[in-house]
């Protein structure tokens, strides 16, 4: 349908268009008229992406001036592969509708492994392998190499695309990842090179965050961006960790070992270009320093090594530790800073074939470059030995990111709209203050159902009247442990296919299992459902997950327990039969005895104001939403939320749910033991299993066009945006 | 019955069946029996109808030997040659080697039919349940029994067979019972055997490995309980002293194999989820930390077996479909292959070949899954809506019923509860004013208040206390009960199917013969099975055993009356 959003014509490529749909396109506009940042909360399965890529789009083909990019980041690597499809569809509506293509380009830019496509190269399952591969075949001292003897490899496409791909421009449309390919086979061009050199002039460039939030990368790769651009931070719930991770770094003994080793092959091989480049007489500049660099870096891990040399834990900033460093091995500052550049350069003018075995010694210079740029918003802890293991000697140095902004802010000062959205952002205003930026607009849209298809419940006790909880003090208590296992049993027994449990952490999730099978609950678990487990190894856990699914689809049942912040509880969708009833085992904290951490909370109080605790209710209720969101992915889905902690009942938790959530989480809800939840559920699960048709949806909860533009709906959506 | 016409190839005397001594003798077709100093075959088995032979284990006092017919009836006979045990023994061996040489000859012979009869008995216990109750204990015999249309749906449509699936909880269902002296006893039926084999080829190959020649079907099933493939939270010992430590690792092998050969879908497949970080050479993955301490391992491991075991189970009962399946996945892809590598001839060497080939069959069906999950389905229209033409009707009973005459239905009326045509036309009053565009539908919230209305505790269900007697009687009583409805319905349904349709036309004399005989299987079937097990109850459940059964005699009542009426009926039309 073509629909006006305040003025503006967008075309949307489906017939019908959900309420909050238009609401958020509403919003979204009002940002980029104002060319301000905004942060939007909508919950997922409400069409979130295509709502967005059909209003910037339409803006950008009528405001050509005023927006020239959409820069779209996502988390997952399927994730941007879903964006591709939906921006696709929608070009296609344009061109069915106009009978022509819009003149805009959509570009993917993703890691060589998933664009390669050299015979040999892209057989290589790891990046690192890829990369390193890659690197020995198109380094321009191979390349030149080869023009004097033919028997020395090159990659053929990434010959092709030299010759002939930077003169060309791809023609209008949208590029996935195997468009790009085939493309790149036709043509005989390198599709990562391809990919690299498009995104410069691309309309429409769809990445991962990396690209655009890691400093080291965004230098090379998105320097060129145009400053007016719109750029997307899709599933942001957890960019403040993006941010903070592209900035830390960890030291261990190995590392230090493994960079010794690697220094000590550059200096063999600095020693062997001196002695050929004094036959010829010429020796280029880089080698001529060569050696003193080199000598300058191995002061440095040598005293990295008698920093790692300790029996206690200590804590200081990088300003204490600059000082320690010019007081005991004599660097100062301002060569530490350009030591990343210096390497590069001179492994570059070494010809090194393959940079990856030199992996340690550039995190190194990272780490050098890092401590010397940054001086506020970083720590640096360095722990003798692993909390869990206290008798094993492990010495890590940690230098440790506090705030999350400073990643940020380089993206917020150039350019002009950034959006962040997600399925969970509440509460909003933690947010801004977090990432130290000013929104325009900060709205959370609700989810306009005809029926209640998602049932959030709390499960305080279980039937034996004990509190449940997974609080440290009891939540290795047998009662607790066997009423959160009945709870299961009986969930499991009552709800039809897939059932999925998330717990606190992997130990967690450890010991009870341990404990249910020995108290009989996994055996009645069995008895209804297949039963799988998370484990660390994500190998194994995706072939768990396929068989969990096998089992769903052929109507056995299954049952997953996972681990909220993993990685399942991240990317996983469980919809319609896959999840019908999703369970939080207790409230997701992080780890609060970790160093890292009581340093950040520590800052965050300093520099924001932000109280510790009102930051770990946040960081544990984002995950505990995420966790539960798994469950619902649209509005012909339906499934049951169980929040199975006492605490949770608290007005400081649930007041942090996600709107879309809390609308539902009605007082009667809030105290439930065992059997009251499972016989709510019963009730539900039939009045869900009645037929559900457009009919009943239309007007409501989907709305056609005429719908759409009759007064009494619009004012019913301009009141639907709460501004917060 | 004369043995004249057959040859005798052996004859056993002393030999004790139901405490009668005679003479067993083993014929060309049949296994006879005769009683001493008698002339007439008082036993006798055509080879043909026995499904296998039985022995007693070495140690016994009694040498017996019991042959099982396909209908699930035995005969044991008992050797009692006064010249001892090993006589006895000798002899019995004698024919029960001559038994194993000929059953197999005449297991060929029996007709298919009989075969998938019992395979079916075999297959669904509750089949085999109304089996017992209504054949064996004679109510109704065995050639109606077939003839009822739950059996023939089994029967007749059933081409496709669907194997039953092995539950996954039948390794925690072996419950060890204590035997008072600080042994375990399991109790192994031939139901999990198959399910472990079914489910753990590895413990298969070892038992036809072992059983027959290294050790017994006893100590091999021991040895399983002892070993820690059975226990999950025991550590794998690694001394070859454990039969099954190999198992596990086999096991092992398999998954990961598996692993290796399965693709996985994009939505799943976690590792490549997360891109790798660019341009950056990062930091080699610490290696797997080693097992920190015993107590977590365990766990670990036994969060592993957990998996393996849903896993294989899952493809225990998934196997014979999924053979199917792979062939044709396998020459799909090969078409497609083919098919790509035509279209990208032009551009140059292998390179291209192996790319093509590579998104060929990963790319569509990668995209499929990509658009399947950002579909929305109530978005868009659905193509093909307009052109269905919408069913009006303008009197709705008549479609549901049919053209009936209205006495007759008035008649039955009388009787029985209103049938569907008077509750479509209360719904249809109800909604009044409304075009019939859904004729019986009714909104989701009044259908869920109506069941809960019928479900026990709803305000028409007052006089059934179902839920409390869900509590109060024991699971023994509750399965023989099950069992009791299960039958007896079947009869029940098998009645009311005699009584002619309203509207059709009342003609048949099988059906009222018909009808006859199961009234008549009825009421044998309240005396041989109900009232037993009333008076059991009136003994055991005094409170209870009144309401138990007064429901299904209820049904039963109703039945009859209904069968009286129609009776009477009939004899005033002739």
């Amino acid at each position: 349908m073509k629909l006006t959003v305040d003025g503006l014509l967008v075309y949307f490529p489906y017939d019908y268009i959900y309420p909050e749909q238009y609401a958020y396109m509403l919003e979204l506009k009002r940002a980029l008229d104002a060319k301000g940042h905004g942060l939007l909360e909508m919950p997922s399965g409400t069409g979130k992406t295509i709502s967005l890529l059909s209003l910037i789009v339409a803006y950008m083909i009528q405001n050509p001036h005023h927006v020239r990019k959409l820069i779209y980041c996502s988390r997952t690597v399927p994730e941007i592969e879903k964006v591709l499809e939906e921006l696709k569809n929608l070009i296609k509506y344009y061109e069915k509708s106009q009978g022509e293509k819009p003149s805009l380009t959509g570009v993917v830019l993703s890691s060589r492994k998933n664009l390669c496509i050299h015979p040999d190269v892209s057989r290589e399952r790891e990046g690192k392998l890829v990369d390193g591969k890659c690197h020995s075949l198109t380094a321009s001292y191979i390349r030149e190499r080869h023009e004097s003897d033919n028997s020395v490899p090159i990659c053929q496409f990434y010959e092709g695309f030299n010759r002939e791909g930077k003169e060309s421009m791809l023609p209008y449309g949208v590029y996935t990842m195997d468009d790009l390919k085939q493309y790149g086979a036709d043509r005989n061009w390198c599709p990562y090179f391809l990919s690299r050199f498009a995104i410069i002039h691309a309309e429409i460039v769809v990445y991962s965050y990396h690209y655009l939030l890691d400093p080291k990368i965004a230098e090379v790769v998105s320097k060129e961006m145009n400053r007016e651009a719109v750029v997307v931070f899709d599933e942001a719930h957890n960019i403040d960790n993006v941010c903070i991770d592209s900035l830390s770094v960890k030291v261990t003994r190995r590392t230090i070992d493994r960079s010794t080793m690697a220094l000590q092959q550059l200096e063999k091989t600095v020693a062997h270009w001196l002695v050929s480049m004094r036959m010829s007489k010429v020796v280029p500049g880089n080698i001529r320093n060569a050696e003193h660099f080199l000598s300058f870096l191995k002061r440095f891990i040598e005293y990295l090594k008698t920093r790692l040399r300790i029996q206690h834990v200590v804590q200081e900033s990088p300003a204490g530790f600059l000082k320690d460093v010019q007081a005991r091995v004599c660097i100062e500052r301002k060569p530490l800073r350009f030591c990343a550049t210096r390497l590069s350069s001179l492994m570059k003018t070494l010809e090194i074939p393959d940079p990856s075995n030199f992996a340690s010694l550039t995190l190194i210079t990272h780490l050098a470059t890092l401590v010397s740029t940054y001086t506020k918003g970083f720590t640096i802890i360095i722990e003798p030995f692993d909390d869990k293991t206290p008798t094993v000697s492990n010495p890590i140095l940690h230098f440790s990111c506090m705030d999350s902004s400073i990643a940020m802010r380089p993206v917020f000062a150039r350019f002009q709209s950034v959006i962040i959205t997600s399925g969970t952002l509440s509460p909003l205003d933690m947010y801004p203050k977090i990432l130290d930026f000013n929104p325009i607009i900060m709205s959370s849209f609700t989810m306009t159902l005809a029926r209640p298809c998602i049932l959030p419940m709390i499960v305080s006790k279980g039937s034996d009247q004990v509190a449940i909880s997974s609080k440290y003090e009891t939540r290795e208590d047998v009662a607790v442990i066997r009423n959160y296992g009945q709870l299961l049993v009986e969930i499991s027994a009552s709800v039809p296919d897939g059932v999925v449990c998330f717990f606190t952490s992997y130990l967690y999730l450890e010991s009870v299992v341990g404990a249910w099978y020995d108290q009989g609950v996994v055996a009645s678990l069995q008895r209804h459902k297949l039963l799988f487990i998370e484990t660390q190894d994500s190998a194994e856990t995706s072939f768990a997950l396929i068989n969990y699914i096998k089992a769903c689809e052929s109507g056995r049942g299954a049952v997953l327990l996972s681990v909220a912040r993993g990685k399942v509880s991240e990317g996983v969708d469980f919809d319609h039969h896959l999840g019908r009833a999703v369970l939080m085992f207790g409230i997701p904290y992080v780890f609060t005895q970790s160093r890292i951490l009581k340093a950040r909370l520590d800052y965050l109080r300093d520099q924001f104001q932000i109280r510790e605790n009102d930051f770990l209710t946040f960081d544990a209720m984002r995950h505990a939403a995420q966790c539960v969101g798994r469950a619902l992915r649209g509005k012909t889905d339906y499934g049951i939320m169980i929040f199975a902690d006492k605490r949770f009942s608290r007005a400081d938790k649930r007041t942090k749910l996600p709107r879309w959530i809390q609308e539902h989480l009605k007082d009667s809800l809030c105290n439930l033991s065992t059997e009251e939840a499972v016989q709510i559920c019963k009730r539900w699960l039939r009045q869900m299993a009645q037929p559900f048709t457009r009919e009943d949806q239309l007007g409501v909860s989907l709305l056609t066009l005429q719908q759409l533009q009759s007064e009494e709906q619009q004012e019913k959506i301009e009141k639907q945006v709460i501004q917060k | 019955m004369t043995t004249s016409s057959e040859d005798v190839l052996l004859s056993v005397s002393y030999v004790r069946f139901k405490k009668g001594d005679g003479t067993l003798y083993v014929m060309n077709q049949r296994l006879a029996w005769m009683l001493e100093n008698r002339d007439t075959v008082a036993v006798s088995h055509k080879y043909a109808d026995i499904k296998t032979q039985k022995i007693s284990p070495a140690g016994k006092a009694k040498v017996q030997l019991q042959v099982v017919l396909h209908d699930g009836t035995c005969s044991t006979f008992h050797f009692v040659n006064p010249a001892g045990a090993e006589a006895q023994a000798k002899d019995r061996d004698q024919v029960k080697m001559l038994l194993q040489n000929l059953l197999p000859k005449f297991k060929r012979q029996i007709d298919e039919e009989l075969e998938m009869k019992s395979k079916l008995l075999s297959l669904h216990p509750t089949l085999k349940h109304l089996y017992e109750d209504l054949v064996i204990s004679k109510v109704i015999n065995s050639e109606e029994y077939w003839n009822t249309p739950t059996l023939k749906t089994y029967t007749e449509s059933n081409n496709i067979k669907q194997e039953a699936g092995v539950s996954g909880a039948f390794l925690a269902d072996i419950q060890p019972q204590t035997d008072g002296c600080n042994g375990l006893k399991y109790n192994l039926t031939q139901d999990i055997i198959d399910a472990i084999f079914k489910t753990y080829p590895a413990v298969r190959k070892k038992h036809v490995d072992y059983v027959p020649n290294k050790m017994t079907e006893a100590e091999f099933w021991t040895k399983f309980f002892q070993s820690h493939y059975f226990h999950r939270d025991r550590i794998a010992s690694s001394s070859s002293k454990d039969l099954f430590g190999e198992c596990a690792k086999l096991d092992d092998q398999a998954i990961a194999s598996a692993m290796k050969h399965t693709t996985l879908d994009l939505t799943v497949d976690l590792p490549q989820f997360t891109e790798n970080i660019p341009l950056l050479p990062s930091e080699d993955e610490i290696a797997p930390e080693k097992e920190k301490g015993d107590n977590a391992s365990i766990h670990r491991n036994m969060i592993k077996r957990f998996n393996q075991h849903s896993i294989m189970v899952l493809k225990a009962s998934h196997k014979t479909n999924s053979s199917n399946n792979n062939n044709n996945s396998s020459s799909k892809t090969t078409n497609n292959n083919k098919v790509v590598e035509n279209g990208v001839k032009e551009s140059n060497g292998v390179a291209e070949k192996r790319t093509a080939e590579d998104s060929s069959t990963e790319a569509p069906d990668k995209k499929k899954r990509i658009l399947e999950k950002i579909h929305y389905e109530d978005l868009e229209d659905k193509p093909g809506n307009e052109d269905a033409q919408e069913l009006k009707l303008s009197k709705i009973e008549r479609y549901l019923l049919g053209p009936s005459s209205q006495s007759q239905q008035t008649h039955t009326h009388t009787h029985n509860a209103p049938p569907l045509s008077a509750l479509s036309s209360i719904c249809q009053a109800w909604s009044s004013g409304q075009q019939c565009q859904r004729p019986v539908r009714v909104s989701a919230s009044a259908c869920v208040g109506a069941l809960g209305e019928l479900s026990p505790g709803g305000a028409l269900m007052r006089h059934h206390q179902a839920a409390s007697m869900a509590q109060l009687i024991p699971p023994d009583v509750k399965s023989e009960l099950h069992r009791i409805y299960l039958s007896g319905g079947e009869l029940l349904r098998e009645l009311w199917r005699c009584f002619p349709q309203p509207g059709a036309a009342t003609d048949t004399e099988d059906a009222t013969a018909k009808a006859e005989k199961f009234y008549e299987a009825l009421l044998r079937f309240r005396n041989v099975k109900l009232r037993p097990f009333e008076e059991k109850m009136l003994r055991e459940l005094t409170p209870l055993a009144t309401t138990l059964t007064r429901h299904m005699n209820q049904m039963i009542d109703t039945a009859c009356a209904k069968y009286a009426v129609w009776q009477q009926r009939q004899a005033k039309l002739r």
